[in-house]
């Protein structure tokens, strides 16, 4: 699954804020630490202060931080104020009413769920806790 | 040198000196939880919970269970216990080579009581029956959810657990 850029950015600035939630850090501050524009990252933390997720302080010593409850925020929580990953793609064609159409849309629908309910199951606080997990190795696949 | 009975006197000082908080409530159910073996006498209680939690009366199912696993050789049944009440359970066994999977162990029930939510109960219990995996040499622990079940699959989350290597298929075979 991809996500598009400003769901990545607000994923990569909660995280960030989450981690140390009494520091406030500037937009310059997160973009240069990811290498992501910091223009574009000004409008994504614009949308996490109106879903009260982030605060920000102006002038020195000011800047952004986590303002959420890091049990209840889920990953999902964030990535639908950017899209809607549980809504099926607008474009319907003719071919998706086929057999193998209506097939292949149930396929889609299973991986489409799992991923939200994966995405459901991990809060901001039980990510931080458990990201050390996630650079181990990946497992191996069996045969 | 302090006695046990002093030792426990001196805890439950300490614990009602502690102001009313959800901190102080979470530390003082953290304390007072005890992790045992299931007992049959427990059964009463564990339907009950288990009832509550997925509105399905199973006395049968927690009968056979135990009987299976209650004697700690096929598998664990362990219960917490506080105020002498079952405030949760955790089932589980090591499985092996099915499909290819070395021994590990596998986690197939758990329930919490609602007073007790977010009170490390359940972590208490999930450590408790890891560290008895760990014991006959496992590495791994799994377990199986409903995609549904956000609480339990969050709560797995939580523990460290993630997607494995294998996935749960299923067809419908009824005509």
């Amino acid at each position: 699954m991809k996500l598009n850029k400003a769901t990545r950015f607000a994923l990569f600035s909660i995280l960030e804020l989450a981690s140390k939630p009494e520091r406030h850090l500037s937009a310059t501050e997160i973009a240069n630490k990811y290498d992501i524009s910091s223009h574009h990252l000004v409008k994504v933390l614009h949308s996490l202060v109106r879903a009260r997720l982030v605060g920000s302080v102006r002038g020195a010593g000011g800047g952004y931080r986590f303002i959420g409850n890091t049990k209840r925020i889920t990953l999902l929580d964030i990535v639908e104020i950017f899209e809607d990953i549980r809504q099926p793609p607008a474009e319907h064609e003719v071919a998706d009413e086929t057999e193998i159409g209506q097939a292949l849309s149930q396929i889609m629908l299973e991986i489409d769920e799992i991923t939200i309910a994966t995405l459901n199951s991990i809060s901001i606080e039980t990510f931080l806790k458990t990201m050390h997990y996630y650079q181990q190795e990946l497992p191996q696949t069996t045969s | 040198m302090l006695t046990e009975s002093q030792v426990r006197i001196f805890c439950d000082m300490k614990k009602d000196k502690l102001p009313n908080t959800a901190e102080s409530k979470i530390l003082k159910a953290e304390e007072s939880t005890l992790i045992r073996d299931a007992v049959q006498e427990d059964l009463i209680e564990i339907i009950k919970l288990d009832a509550q939690n997925t509105g399905i009366e199973k006395d049968d199912y927690w009968q056979a269970a135990f009987d299976r696993f209650g004697n700690g050789e096929s598998g664990f049944f362990l219960v917490a216990e506080t105020e002498h009440h079952v405030c949760g359970y955790i089932l589980g066994e090591v499985r092996a080579w099915e499909f290819g999977s070395p021994p590990c162990g596998w986690v197939f029930a758990l329930g919490v009581h609602n007073d007790v939510r977010e009170m490390g109960v359940g972590s208490k219990l999930f450590d408790s029956i890891c560290l008895h995996f760990k014991e006959t040499g496992i590495e791994k622990v799994r377990t199986m959810l409903a995609r549904s079940d956000h609480l339990n699959m969050s709560f797995f989350r939580s523990q460290g657990m993630r997607g494995g290597p294998f996935i749960q298929l299923e067809k419908n075979v009824a005509d």
